[in-house]
């Protein structure tokens, strides 16, 4: 019953000035610096605060319920966009909070209308818990995808000579990049027609046994589509690690830097080299 | 592990992958400021990274503890993985080159023994598994 009532007040306090939607954007904006134009946080929050009076109005103070399904949407909507902006959650839950300020009691205020605002409290409360919680979702939805484009960016597949392709590895290998880089090299393998793939380690910090696995899977895989593979990059402290580690890598070629590994296949694969100045003198 | 005085030390939990490599950039860290030389820097590093892959993959995660540490004159890394996981029902076998229970290469915790110069496992069945690793400066 006093809840009812409660929200029926608020409607009847929301509703009673347009100045209190300005006072709640001055709030808002004063927070944010000026990093959202007027224009866009007057749209932003006139839409809440018209939703958050209609759902007042036919749904009391359950914020889960039904009526406020488009009060949560726009609060979805606010807290993505500030989170992909680069906003702090306090900046993005501010919007909801300073909605308070507007209404807070004054000396002349009734006791009816205290309670009406505890319970507005309460509400938003609960609304900025929400917003905050969508909010951090939203970040890792973020941080997943950049994950997932780094992951991509950092295996590039490069064509070094005809018929020489080369995978220089920055980086972590886990069982996630290897995957990727074992796909992405063997599908370039097939589209550049090349017979040989030059796996460059420089880059990456630490190879362990599990690197070292990953990597001699990835060779066999080439290898059963008849393409061999050098691995290059091995730095005299990997060397000894690998060799204190007991790993083997048997039959494949492994050289120190990139260049060796390149110069390893061409002469290997009796590819032209670059003319040297006496054969291009020539007799003729 | 005892007669080592501990400097600084610092607890990383090793709960997943990503732990996996944090740990090893703490070992890395320590090791750098320890002044332990490139070669030893990158032993101890693997040696750390195969032990927190253990703990996470074997004992189903746990800790570890790194630490700057001083003894007789000579300052090294001390590392400890710790694990509330099955344990190791026989221990000279899991030393043993080649042998995993898993799918592994088999040498993770053989080749971290021979990457540090004090090794120091102890495994009760149930109660899980500790591994300490020292790297000395040279």
């Amino acid at each position: 019953m006093a809840v009812e009532h409660a929200s029926e007040r608020l409607v009847e306090l929301l509703s009673r000035d347009d100045a209190l939607q300005d006072q709640w954007v001055d709030a808002v904006a004063a927070t944010l610096g000026g990093r959202i134009s007027r224009a866009e946080l007057e749209r932003e929050l006139t839409d809440l605060y018209q939703a958050l009076t209609q759902a007042l109005g036919k749904g009391g103070l359950d914020w889960r319920g039904e009526d406020y399904s488009e009060v949560r949407a726009l609060l979805v909507e606010m807290s993505r966009t500030r989170a992909r902006h680069g906003f702090t959650p306090t900046e993005t839950a501010v919007s909801v909070f300073a909605c308070k300020d507007v209404l807070a009691p004054t000396t002349d205020s009734t006791a009816e209308d205290i309670t009406a605002y505890l319970q507005l409290t309460r509400l938003l409360d609960a609304l900025g818990l929400f917003t905050i919680e969508t909010y951090a979702r939203a970040r890792e939805e973020i941080i997943s995808a950049q994950a997932e484009q780094l992951l991509e960016l950092s295996t590039p597949v490069v064509k070094l000579w005809e018929g020489v392709v080369a995978v220089p590895l920055v980086g972590t290998l886990d069982s996630a990049r290897t995957q990727v880089v074992m796909e992405k090299l063997l599908q370039s393998l097939v589209d550049s027609e090349s017979e040989h793939a030059i796996i460059d380690i420089t880059g990456v910090p630490a190879v362990d046994t599990e690197v070292a696995q990953h990597l001699l899977k990835t060779v066999v895989a080439a290898r059963l589509m008849g393409a061999e593979c050098t691995i290059s990059g091995i730095r005299p402290q990997i060397a000894q690690t690998l060799v204190a580690l007991g790993v083997q890598f048997g039959d494949i070629v492994t050289k120190a830097t990139l260049a060796d590994a390149l110069r390893h296949v061409l002469h290997r694969s009796g590819a032209q080299q670059p003319a040297a100045p006496s054969t291009a003198g020539g007799d003729r | 592990m005892t007669g080592h005085e501990v400097e600084q030390e610092e607890t990383v939990p090793i709960t997943s992958n990503d732990d996996v490599v944090r740990a090893r950039q703490t070992v890395r860290t320590y090791a750098q400021q320890c002044g332990l030389s490139l070669v030893d820097q990158t032993k101890l590093v693997t040696a750390a990274s195969e032990l927190a892959r253990n703990t996470l993959v074997y004992g189903g995660g746990g800790r570890m503890r790194c630490a700057a540490v001083r003894r007789a004159g000579r300052v090294g890394v001390h590392a400890v993985f710790e694990d509330r996981g099955p344990g190791i029902p026989d221990l000279d076998l899991a030393l043993t080159d080649g042998w995993t229970s898993g799918g592994g290469l088999g040498l993770g915790l053989s080749g971290a023994r021979r990457l540090v110069d004090d090794f120091d496992l102890h495994s009760e069945p149930a109660t899980g598994t500790r591994v300490s690793v020292t790297k000395w400066k040279r």
